[in-house]
């Protein structure tokens, strides 16, 4: 990784992001408040949340492959379906991840 | 900032638990500060799996710090770190990181009147807009408990989070091998924690089921991180074709077009 590009990117990143949470703070009441582009705001992350958990479970550069991070990843779904809270299930997606790998998987 | 499922909001513990007529009296301020370092100090600690994931996608200890320090929401660094580790170019990682962290302006909008903080004020509060601060501030009753549990969940959630992240990020550098730890799962674990209490109606399951074709698709043919920025469309797509369908049958529809919109409850309108 080029630790320039990276600087770069988290410098974009940081402005970026500091920049709409600004705008939402000092905005006029009414410009963002349109019905359509509020929901378009809250479904935009469900879009790219989703893309991110299938790219990062089955991705690997430009290769598709089903590893031990699957069988993480469905671990935690699992664990978020009985309701488990955050921490426990980044913590059950690992284990599993690493127990999978340990067994040659 | 990772915005999930044990935060007490009103809008996930029950969609129409804020009351419509006159709230109840203000609470006292021991209890707002109870909720919101019961927040802070939860969320803070997922830093650690941010520290730990940033490290092992080949980020050194300052840069990782600096995300925490400078982007602060959660979901957006997560989505840089991943898309950096994938071979994206700096800014198609920085661009799927930013569209991550437009929602918080959707919370500076409601905050802002809630808070009602000068002008002076607003560049320095700006930063700590995120989804758990203004999950504790939306459920305040008036203007001094909605500063007080903002600031409080703001402070502790960010001194935790940053040092967390710190000694998640020297934690993976003792550990070597973050993928013999099975550490790579946790990227893509936190995006599924955070996107699960987003499926609440058939409008958002569609959406991030065409999202996931779309970057599943794409993948192999396109450069790395382009395929997350093109799965976004997903969200457009599906409003469209939902605007299309209510069209058909107007007595039947949703609450996901303008008209609809209008009548869903407060807390269901929340660009979360």
């Amino acid at each position: 990784m080029n630790p320039l590009h990276t600087w770069i990117a988290i410098g974009v990143t940081a402005v970026g992001c500091y920049l709409v949470k600004y705008l939402g703070l000092a905005a006029p009441a009414g410009i963002l408040e349109r019905p359509l582009v509020k929901r378009l705001a809250a479904l935009l992350p469900v879009a790219l949340l989703a893309a991110l958990t299938a790219q990062q479970t089955f991705g690997e550069g430009q290769d598709l492959m089903l590893d031990a991070r699957a069988a993480g990843v469905a671990a935690a779904a699992l664990a978020l379906v009985l309701r488990a809270p955050f921490l426990l299930v980044v913590a059950v997606a690992v284990a599993v991840a690493a127990g999978v790998r340990a067994l040659g998987g | 900032m990772p915005e999930q499922t044990q935060i007490p909001t009103p809008e996930r513990a029950a969609p129409d638990a804020r009351p419509a007529a006159p709230g109840p009296a203000a609470p006292p301020d021991s209890a707002v500060i109870r909720d919101a370092l019961g927040v802070g100090v939860a969320v803070g600690l997922s830093g650690f799996a941010f520290g730990v994931t940033s490290a092992g996608a080949g980020l050194g200890v300052l840069q990782t710090c600096a995300l925490s320090l400078l982007v602060f929401t959660g979901a957006s660094q997560f989505a840089l770190v991943g898309a950096l580790a994938a071979g994206g170019n700096p800014l198609t990682a920085a661009a799927g990181a930013f569209f991550l962290g437009v929602r918080n302006a959707f919370y500076g909008l409601r905050l802002s009147a809630l808070l009602g903080y000068r002008a002076s004020v607003r560049p320095f509060a700006a930063h700590w807009v995120i989804d758990e601060t203004a999950a504790v501030t939306m459920a305040q009753p008036d203007r001094r408990t909605a500063r007080l549990g903002f600031t409080v969940t703001g402070l502790s959630l960010y001194v935790l989070w940053n040092l967390t992240t710190l000694g998640g990020a020297l934690g993976a550098e003792a550990l070597g091998d973050t993928k013999a730890w099975g550490l790579d799962a946790a990227g893509p674990a936190v995006f599924l924690a955070l996107l699960a209490p987003m499926l609440t109606t058939t409008v958002e399951r569609a959406a991030a089921g065409l999202a996931v074709v779309l970057v599943l698709v794409t993948l192999p043919v396109l450069p790395a991180g382009v395929p997350v920025l093109l799965s976004a469309l997903a969200a457009p797509a599906v409003l469209f074709v939902q605007g299309r369908l209510d069209q058909r049958r107007p007595d039947r529809g949703r609450g996901g077009n303008a008209t609809g919109t209008a009548h869903r409850s407060d807390a269901q309108e929340d660009p979360r």
